[in-house]
């Protein structure tokens, strides 16, 4: 045992060097991560275990250990779960229509079909530089049944009732992230080697036979890279909803998981929230995760 | 090749026709917002409501530009430079600590490397916003909620930024130049500095886009923080403003025109910068 250990002890320590510099380089991100991610995650899932004791009803309130009774209360806030499966089909829809749209368009640009690529190219990508709450006040007006131009249309159909609101700010989305998404997929697309094509365009192959059976399987990784930071960023959805209670009463105060967790808080009921909030961390780690090992699985067989 | 074009040109000129009428839409789509914000920039309060939206009316931009800088003591202009200082000063911090780190992960072996690593990869996924809430109690603990620091400090730490500086500094720095400059007896932090830091610059301009664009739409933690609203980075005043709209009618000309003019710093920069992004992007997705 230990004429083993010493020789390995030894082998594993001779190549750190630079370990001075290691440290210099390391040092300022680790002690920001730890201050502002580690630290703050640590202490939502303390504060999730805490819950409020009073003696009696006027009693001063005493925060002490209650286990997973607030994880409980998470289980059973009907609201909560509600906002849950309202994003949930929110991502179902919008996440697929804008990532098709996205690679319809990136597909375009890199077929010999279309003129004026430049210009198309920087013209879908404008919107990406949009801030989401200034894109939601914008599209707030423009739904508008009296400002909008096209009262014509949205003085008949109201786009801010109750049934059509999430899918109103689901076209926020898509209008804000398709070129963003469209830049990442016509990326790998361009990084494509041409000889590829050469062959199939010899054999007769059209551009959406090319399109369908070997561009689309090659880009595919970038697919997945947007399709995951599309559901994350719909899990956390809040400013775009957030803008749009000022414009109509159909977004009500839990519409989204993230702004129940922020009515929550204001309540205060800051336990609960913080349980929300770790509630909502894990099922985006789970999502991401699970996504990505369904589509690598799908990828090798 | 002549087989083909000679055997469908008509089929060659729907598709053409079929793929320019798309892009053509798509086009109108993403635009029509924009010049509809800039046309209601340009119109009076009166005939904002009152003529059609797609077209411009009296030409009235520079009164209103005029009048939004000038309401409430020039709160607007505060809010720009507050976001303009939230978003370089914490992308520079934020770029440069997230390309030593990333530094040091791809070009160095250490125990603990790949650790660290997967912990800040970890970080990427971790909402914003789950973050948001924790923080403000934090930050409470100390009083220093509602202050510049409150925002701009938890900006600084970029993870993503750490995975693409690993991916870059991997690609673009060559370990023998390292060598070279060890023998010269060159220090590795002034090697960095000096010599690396030279090669990673595309790349370092593409992370410095993606936190300035993150922390300049940053809302949920300016939201949760700041209550001073000389604090307020635009989005948040923008926000505000527009929920103050039913009780103040006049706000609206200052919400329109005040959202138009806080893009188009944005639209510039991502325009000229374009080439970086996609540099970026695709090194994004190698994975």
């Amino acid at each position: 045992m230990t004429t083993t250990s010493v020789p390995r002890l030894k082998a594993r320590r001779t190549p750190v060097k630079h370990k001075r510099a290691i440290a210099i380089f390391l040092a300022p991100f680790a002690v920001l991560f730890a201050a502002f991610y580690l630290l703050p995650i640590g202490w939502a899932i303390g504060q999730s275990l805490l819950v409020v004791e009073r003696d009696g009803t006027f009693g001063k309130p005493v925060e002490v250990f209650g286990g997973l009774t607030q994880y409980i209360l998470v289980f059973q806030n009907e609201a909560f779960w509600a906002s849950v499966g309202r994003v949930a089909l929110f991502g179902v829809v919008q996440v697929p229509v804008m990532l098709g749209f996205a690679l319809v368009l990136a597909l375009l640009l890199d077929s010999p079909l279309v003129k004026g690529k430049k210009f198309f190219r920087l013209a879908f990508f404008v919107p990406y530089a949009v801030p989401g709450v200034i894109a939601a006040i914008m599209w707030g007006y423009l739904y508008s049944p009296n400002l909008s131009p096209f009262a014509a249309f949205t003085s008949g159909f109201d786009l801010l009732a109750p049934e059509t609101v999430l899918w109103s700010i689901a076209n926020v989305v898509t209008w804000v992230y398709v070129g963003y998404n469209m830049l990442i997929i016509y990326s790998a697309l361009l990084a494509l080697p041409s000889e590829i094509f050469e062959a199939a365009r010899l054999d007769g192959a059209n551009q959406l036979q090319i399109a369908l059976s070997i561009k689309i399987p090659l880009v595919m990784p970038a697919i997945v890279l947007t399709a995951i930071f599309s559901i994350i960023g719909t899990l956390q959805l809040l400013a775009e909803p957030q803008v749009f209670r000022s414009f109509t009463s159909s977004v009500s105060s839990t519409f989204t998981p993230n702004i129940a967790v922020y009515t929550t808080s204001a309540v205060p009921n800051v336990s609960l929230a913080a349980a929300m909030s770790v509630v909502l961390a894990l099922a985006t780690f789970i999502m991401s995760f699970v996504f990505l090992k369904f589509t690598q699985r799908k990828g090798d067989q | 090749m002549t087989q083909i074009s000679a055997g469908a040109p008509k089929e060659k000129l729907a598709s053409r026709t079929a793929a320019m009428i798309v892009m053509g839409i798509s086009t109108l789509y993403f635009l029509v917002p924009i010049w509809w914000l800039f046309i209601g920039s340009t119109k009076s309060r009166e005939q904002f409501s009152s003529t059609a939206g797609l077209w411009f009316a009296d030409f009235n931009l520079f009164t209103n530009i005029g009048d939004l800088f000038a309401y409430n003591d020039g709160v607007y202009l505060k809010w720009m430079l507050n976001s303009i200082i939230y978003a370089s000063f914490g992308a520079l911090l934020g770029t440069l600590f997230a390309a030593m780190c990333g530094y040091a992960l791809a070009k160095y072996r250490f125990p603990g490397r790949e650790l660290i690593f997967n912990t800040v990869l970890g970080g990427v996924l971790v909402p914003a916003t789950a973050l948001a809430l924790p923080l403000f109690l934090i930050f409470s603990q100390f009083n220093a909620t509602n202050t510049f620091w409150s925002v701009f400090l938890p900006s600084i730490v970029s993870p993503f930024g750490v995975y693409l500086a690993r991916i870059f500094a991997a690609a673009s720095v060559p370990d023998e130049l390292l060598e070279a400059a060890r023998l010269d007896g060159a220090g590795e932090v002034r090697t960095f500095f000096s010599v690396s830091r030279r090669l990673m610059t595309p790349a370092l301009v593409t992370i410095f886009l993606f936190q300035f664009v993150a922390i300049w739409n940053n809302f949920f933690l300016p939201l949760i923080m700041l209550r001073d609203q000389t604090l307020f980075p635009v989005t948040l005043g923008l926000y505000t403003w527009n929920s103050q709209v039913n009780q103040i009618p006049e706000i609206r000309t200052f919400v329109i025109i005040g959202a138009f003019l806080s893009i188009i710093p944005l639209i510039i920069a991502f325009l000229s910068l374009q080439r970086f992004w996609r540099g970026g992007l695709g090194a994004g997705s190698v994975k």
